[in-house]
């Protein structure tokens, strides 16, 4: 793509060293002389941002790392302590957990700019996948960093996670003990993710010189997705998009700024600034932002899939949502590569971002919140005064028959009202009331727990007169934030699944501009599309 | 190996050195597996932290429809001092709609498999769901526990009623090792 290099040293010891490392050649060849398509946008400019982050997590954790503690009695407090009494450890603090933040704000807009404009396509596939392992690796930091200052978020985020493991059949149980080191979350739990959150950072950087290895060899990708045909398409790295990059991640530094400085706290929750404890739950476990959209799949499975319950679909879906992202670029069939020219991809890709946004939404939300009012009803009916005959009902054959022959019994003798009980699986009684008035009552109400508090209000009120009720309940059809998240994950895996294989076969891209179809000058052909 | 040894220059026959490349390669192969698994099961819960797998409970300081938590495992652990309303509630239930069907007296069995006594119900305080601790909700649907991550309500028995989770709350392996004594684990 860069061609033959054009680096001349011009002084001795540049000469000298050329001689036996080239490494001035080589980042001269790749970001000054590096030859960039002239028509790149400012969503080109993330990566810039990105490289940026990584360096400020490393050079901010380190620093971090010499004061925090990882034991389960002083992890909590030496965080606080490098809040309140580390020279600048406020700063140097805030500026690592907005980070966290801020790095994924960056690679979301990145990975949708590569979906929009079909950087995944022949010949990136390769930079693309590179992309989703350090994307991974990224999940996998940011969940082992936020267990470190051992708030209740930090401890219960960690259960949750662990115990995904344990969804997986045979051998969860012992990977969930290999990774927690333990049968819970505890000292050796915590002291092993401390050792890993400062691993897998050089690990992506490792990934990340891939990434941009594979990226100068198959060449930038631009707005057009058309490929880039001579020099004259081509303007070099220095000083155009250096330039670029750098104005561009200034406006992305005083975003940083803003949060770091007059909101700190802002993006992270309250509940982890208490001291984790084993003993009790908060009252809501939810994740950092950025992975809220992959929480809210996690929980959508509430039903058993054939042979697979709710918890490993939810788990295996989970990890599906990410893991798909690795085979889009043979999942898109279409020969089009930027979304500019493909009319109906580009609907259905804005639907598929409002669907992840939405995800997000349903991630942070109570599961069981009712999002359509509905209202749930009962109608109790019961007996005031008569006389009560109880009697037992010994089953010979099966319990149905038997409790259906005593109801019918009563009834025959004109019992106004009849309830069963069963103790055993042979036995139960049968009581019914004789004579008195038949009252019925209805109660309504936008909940089912709600339901219950109207049943058993109206049982209290009526309290001894009867001696039981007939309940009789009306549950509606609920949309919730479950169902919500079940139509937007359907969503998600259709838009890989199904949306961009076949449309990639049926769709008629747009027409592409005479500028770049056609030579502009003299007649001149400058190649064949 | 003789033929192999006659034939060390011919074609395709096997000769000494394509048997040397293989015990060489397995070899190799061997060596790195014995030297990677130390540092695989290094990971694996330490000798002082399964130690601590059983735990001695006095239940004399448990007042009826009292429950305690106690530390097992690094887990929390209910113990139970069911009050009779509770017990009947359980018992009545064995035949409702469950969804991991299990009568009360099953869940009451003791670790040696001797029957348990009603009163006393011990369940691991981990939500099969997630492994949230559930709270004990008086007046709750199911009268039992409802867990606060994701809704999962348990019966006075520690049965699944509704909600996400998959399974009954689990049974701590417990003995009586007196009449207000017991040991988990």
């Amino acid at each position: 793509m860069s061609g033959p290099s054009t680096y001349e040293p011009k002084t001795a010891f540049t000469r000298w060293l050329d001689r036996r490392l080239p490494i001035v050649r080589l980042s001269y060849d790749s970001f000054v002389a590096y030859p960039t398509p002239r028509n790149l946008n400012y969503w080109w400019t993330f990566g810039a941002m990105l490289a940026l982050c990584l360096v400020v997590q490393i050079v901010t954790g380190v620093v971090l790392a010499m004061h925090y503690v990882p034991h389960i009695n002083m992890a909590f407090a030496s965080v606080q302590r490098i809040d309140r009494d580390v020279p600048f450890g406020w700063l140097i603090q805030n500026i690592h957990s907005v980070g966290a933040s801020m790095f994924f704000l960056a690679v979301y807009v990145h990975m949708f700019r590569g979906l929009y404009y079909g950087s995944y396509k022949a010949p990136r596939e390769l930079l693309w996948i590179l992309g989703c392992i350090i994307y991974l690796l990224m999940v996998a930091t940011a969940f082992l960093g936020y267990t470190l200052p051992w708030g209740q978020m930090s401890f219960w985020g960690a259960t949750v996670i662990t115990n995904l493991l344990g969804a997986l059949p045979l051998v969860g149980e012992s990977i969930k003990n290999w990774l927690m080191g333990g049968f819970s979350v505890d000292q050796p739990t915590l002291n092993r993710f401390f050792s890993l959150h400062y691993l897998l950072p050089f690990v992506i950087a490792g990934v990340v010189a891939l990434h941009v290895w594979a990226l100068h060899e198959a060449g930038q990708n631009n707005p057009a997705g058309v490929d880039v045909k001579s020099k004259a398409d081509t303007v070099p790295f220095t000083p155009h998009a250096t330039m670029k990059d750098l104005f561009a991640t200034g406006l992305f530094v005083i975003l940083f700024s803003v949060f770091v400085f007059y909101m700190p706290d802002a993006l992270g929750h309250a509940d982890n600034y208490i001291p984790a404890n084993p003993l009790q739950t908060p009252p809501e476990i939810v994740p950092e932002w950025y992975l809220l959209p992959f929480y809210a799949i996690l929980r959508a499975f509430d039903f058993n899939i054939g042979p697979i319950d709710s918890k490993l679909a939810g788990v295996l879906a989970m990890f599906a949502s990410i893991g798909i992202l690795f085979i889009l670029p043979w999942l898109d069939t279409s020969r089009v590569r930027s979304m500019r020219y493909r009319p109906i991809a580009r609907q259905f890709f804005l639907i598929f971002v409002v669907v992840c946004i939405f995800l997000g939404w349903c991630g942070g939300q109570n599961p069981g919140r009712i999002l359509v009012p509905a209202t749930f009803s009962s109608n109790l009916s019961w007996v005031e005064g008569g006389t009560v005959e109880q009697t037992s009902i010994r089953a010979t054959g099966a319990w149905e028959d038997a409790a259906a022959a005593a109801e019918a019994d009563l009834r025959e003798r004109g019992a106004t009202a009849v309830a069963i009980t069963r103790t055993s699986p042979t036995e139960g009684t049968v009581r019914g009331v004789f004579g008195g008035t038949e009252l019925t009552r209805q109660v309504r109400a936008p909940t089912q727990d709600e339901l219950e508090v109207a049943i058993g209000e109206v049982k209290t009120e009526v309290g001894d007169a009867a001696p039981f009720f007939n309940v009789e309940r009306h549950i509606p059809f609920t949309f919730t934030v479950t169902r919500l998240s079940q139509v937007l994950t359907a969503y998600y895996f259709l838009f890989f699944l199904i949306i961009l294989p076949l449309l990639g076969l049926r769709e008629k891209p747009g027409r592409v501009p005479d500028t770049i179809a056609k030579p502009v000058i003299d007649g001149q052909v400058q190649g064949a599309s | 190996m003789a033929e192999a040894a006659s034939g060390a220059h011919g074609g395709d026959e096997t000769t000494r050195r394509d048997f040397i490349y293989i015990a060489a390669g397995a070899a190799a192969a061997v060596g790195t597996a014995a030297t990677l698994w130390p540092f695989i099961d290094q990971m694996n819960p330490a000798a002082d932290t399964r130690a601590l797998s059983t735990t001695e409970v006095d239940l004399s300081a448990v007042e009826l429809g009292q429950q305690i938590k106690v530390m097992w495992q690094g887990k929390p652990v209910f113990v139970r001092h069911r009050t009779a309303a509770e017990i009947s509630a359980a018992q009545r239930d064995d035949f409702a709609q469950l969804k991991d069907p299990q009568t009360d007296a099953e869940r009451l069995v003791q670790d040696t498999g001797e029957a348990g006594r009603p009163e006393w119900l011990i369940l691991q305080a981990s939500c099969t769901h997630l492994g949230c601790v559930p709270t004990f909700v008086e007046g709750s649907s199911y009268g039992g526990w409802f867990c606060p991550c994701h809704g999962s309500d348990y019966d006075t028995s520690g049965r699944i009623r509704r909600g996400p989770a998959p399974a009954n709350l689990l049974i701590a392996p417990y003995v009586f090792t007196g009449d207000t004594a017991i040991r988990i684990g």
